[in-house]
């Protein structure tokens, strides 16, 4: 057994306790959904989960109305504070059941425990924390004196971040004095099903969150359509918000928008090279690269980039794929087989096209969805690999000569969420930092994220923030503004 | 015995320059009791892609420049239009048929206008921004910065002709961004008489360009440029608007709609939807 083997160390799934089926939870209650179900499956294992209700538009008028109606006579009507102490109550409730969320996240989303258990369920409860906090400060909350509420928000997810994505969405928004209708993604409903049991534990008023998992096409689209709402917040591909957009062009739906990246990572050549290593794999490979700011374009001075790549190749051989419920996991199960396939795709064109490309050489499980860390040399500007989003473990590495050119690279796409800089040098950081059309920067550090920290994105990433002041504001109305 | 006075020429305000529509075309503008005023430019699609790119060209410098040295220019914009005051009275009245007294409410309404966002740009950050307190070793800080290249429609009305334009523009420019601006369609000239005092006032070419003409015509062309980042649609009809805002949606375009800012117009939010925030994270090290 060399230094690099471990024994197993799987996360008991004992605490966990699953019911065989969930309804919707509208208004406080479980319900029947009339969209038919589906039956959600571990994709590290593809063994099934246990079976989901869908929503389909009749289930959606029903939650809009009990958001609606708890809006006008319980939320809207109680006092910042009292708001607040629930919020208070649910992050707390949150510490208390972190490990079995962790767990279920796990199960349902096939990412390490290592990171549901350290990352997701942390930020889950500091997010809720943080926001707790605002609901009796609205007034410092930048939008002038007495902001409003502004009613019922839509609030639709992603699965890379199942749990994580939810708090983002319902805490600034309940905080703010709104209810919610949240349509978690179809491929990871659990841990926003399990939630609803700590709105109860709460005692969060009925209607206030009301979840209900179904079709994007369906449930989804009804929600966006919906006339009752006064705000929809979507996180998701970039295809899938400019439809949103477009459908409520013309209402005063207000809209904010989490869509996809391109990150560039920026490597200079006087960077401390084991810290940006490192980064550079924290960038890419964490959450199997299932992350909207990822670094998935290295930008690496030339005469650097020998040393750099070769020093990832021999990093990212000590890294372990496998089951996401062992402890000593770092890599974990691609969420979906459609999202497998479309890696695999984008991959091949990469090759097609003329790139290097370096796969790590390591077993994958018989079962589940898996795919090995990639890596892509002799990529140029113009290859699919360097433009398309891949939402997967899949690395392009460019170089460049001077850092006018590593800025121009790193703004040449028609995303600006998410950069890296990796530099000592303090003053030539800040420069390259001014100059970067992204939302969020990263400067010798990577994927790091704070409730009191905005994160959104420029031009085709989206629009509005969410975290901090910022991301209250977005759930706030001063005067006539909508 | 009486001169003969010399009519001006209305052409288009472009990168700096005054050209002609590209297309030849112009459009009759009439006073307000329906007699021959002028012949103002009536710009084509090639003449809006032609401000955009001119808009875009001045990006990186008036983005860059310091937020004391906007200030000054957009300071300078109103001594040069205090200047010119009377010169505008005159146009408002014979544009639109009212008294010299309330033409100079409005004029001076828009000077004002112009010295308050030109007291924003050196605020706009500390006010908007900040640190943030995340909960690890980082320096962590929160910063506008202007959206980019920004399309916009300035209302119609009574007493807007030079005011609702200003009031449209002013806000876009104070944190950097770059401007095209569609006039009133039935009241350009003060608009264009406005671009003398601009093109006079210290400000880079390109920075702000304003077009006359058909606004059903010119600003969906706008709304559908992908090297436009924001549209301003508070001057436009509704249905021209619902239209506008669905071209948007392809570009993800940020979009202000008519009515956004409500019957108190709030000013500061007018600043604040036209900025990104970006966030920058450094590490604290150990020591």
């Amino acid at each position: 057994m060399t230094f690099l083997e471990y024994a197993p160390a799987p996360e008991s799934t004992a605490i966990l306790n699953i019911p065989k089926s969930y309804g919707l939870f509208i208004n406080g209650e479980w319900t029947d959904g009339r969209g038919g179900s589906l039956t959600t499956i571990s994709p590290s294992t593809e063994k099934p989960i246990c079976d989901i209700a869908l929503a389909d538009s009749s289930d959606v008028d029903r939650a809009v109305a009990a958001a609606r109606k708890s809006y006008d006579t319980v939320w809207s009507r109680m006092s910042g504070a009292e708001r607040g102490k629930y919020l208070f109550r649910i992050a707390r409730l949150i510490q208390e059941r972190a490990r079995e969320f962790a767990v279920a996240e796990t199960l349902d989303n096939g990412k390490p425990i290592r990171e549901t258990r350290d990352i997701d369920i942390p930020l889950v409860a500091a997010w809720f924390f943080h926001y707790a906090g605002w609901a009796d400060k609205l007034d410092y909350a930048g939008v002038g004196p007495n902001p409003t509420a502004l009613g019922v928000a839509g609030q639709i997810i992603p699965w890379n971040f199942p749990l994580l994505m939810l708090a983002w969405k319902v805490a600034p928004a309940l905080a703010a004095g709104n209810t919610v209708v949240l349509k978690p993604a179809e491929t990871t409903p659990l841990t926003a099903l399990m939630f609803a049991d700590i709105c109860q534990q709460a005692g969060l008023p009925a209607g206030v969150v009301n979840i209900i998992p179904g079709l994007g096409g369906v449930a989804g689209q009804a929600l966006v359509e919906h006339a009752g709402i006064n705000k929809i917040a979507f996180t998701g591909s970039t295809a899938v918000g400019r439809n949103i957009a477009r459908t409520l062009a013309g209402t005063q739906t207000r809209l904010t928008l989490e869509l996809g990246g391109k990150g560039a990572n920026i490597v200079f050549d006087d960077a401390p090279v084991d810290e940006a290593v490192e980064g550079i794999i924290n960038g890419i490979f964490f959450n199997q690269g299932h992350v909207c700011c990822a670094g998935s374009r290295l930008l690496v001075q030339e005469n650097v980039q020998d040393e750099i790549v070769e020093k990832l190749t021999k990093r990212l051989s000590t890294l372990r794929l496998g089951d996401p419920l062992d402890k000593n996991t770092d890599i974990g199960a691609i969420n979906s087989k459609a999202q497998l396939e479309r890696i695999t795709s984008i991959t091949e064109t990469g090759v097609a096209e003329g790139a290097e490309r370096w796969t790590l050489d390591c077993a994958v499980p018989s079962k589940g969805f898996w795919f090995r860390p990639t890596i892509f040399t002799n990529v140029s500007t113009s290859n699919t690999i360097a433009r398309d989003e891949i939402f997967g473990p899949v690395l392009s590495v460019l170089s460049f000569r001077t850092p006018d050119e590593a800025i121009v690279k790193a703004n040449n796409t028609p995303y600006g969420l998410s950069a890296g800089i990796w530099t000592s040098n303090a003053s030539r950081m800040l420069r390259v930092a001014d100059s970067l059309r992204a939302g969020v920067v990263w400067a010798n550090t990577f994927n790091q994220f704070d409730p009191t920290s905005p994160f959104g994105g420029y031009k085709e990433s989206g629009y509005g923030r969410e975290g901090g002041r910022h991301g209250l504001a977005a759930y706030l109305a001063n005067g006539g503004a909508r | 015995m009486s001169r003969l006075a010399i009519p001006k020429t209305y052409k288009l305000f472009i990168g700096g320059k005054f050209p002609r529509s590209e297309s030849g075309r112009t459009t009759t503008v009439v006073d307000a009791k329906g007699e021959f005023l002028a012949n103002v430019a009536n710009a084509s699609r090639k003449d809006a892609r032609d401000a955009v790119v001119a808009a875009r060209s001045a990006f990186s410098g008036w983005s860059g420049a310091t937020a004391y040295n906007r200030g000054q220019v957009l300071y300078r914009i109103a001594e040069m239009l205090e200047g010119r005051a009377e010169q505008f009275v005159s146009e408002i009245c014979d544009a639109t048929g009212v008294t010299p007294a309330v033409a100079r409410t409005e004029v001076s309404a828009a000077i004002d206008c112009l010295v308050w966002h030109a007291g924003w740009t050196d605020k706009f950050a500390q006010v908007h921004g900040g640190a943030n307190p995340v909960a690890g070793p980082y320096f962590n800080l929160s910063v506008p910065e202007p959206t980019g290249v920004v399309a916009a429609i300035a209302p119609s009305g009574p007493n807007t002709s030079l005011f609702g334009l200003i009031a449209t523009i002013a806000p876009i420019l104070t944190t950097g961004n770059t401007v095209v601006v569609l006039a009133s369609e039935s009241t350009p000239c003060a608009a264009m008489t406005f671009a003398e005092v601009v093109a006079t006032s210290d400000v880079p070419g390109g920075v702000v360009n304003i077009l006359t003409g058909s606004v059903a015509e010119v600003a969906p062309w706008l709304a559908s440029h992908a090297d436009v980042n924001a549209i301003d649609l508070t001057g436009a009809e509704s249905a021209l608007a619902v239209d506008c805002e669905r071209s948007a949606a392809e570009t993800l375009m940020r979009v202000v709609r008519p009515g956004s800012f409500g019957p108190t117009e709030s000013a500061f939010d007018r600043i604040a939807a036209f900025v990104e925030t970006k966030t920058v994270w450094h590490t604290k090290s150990l020591l």
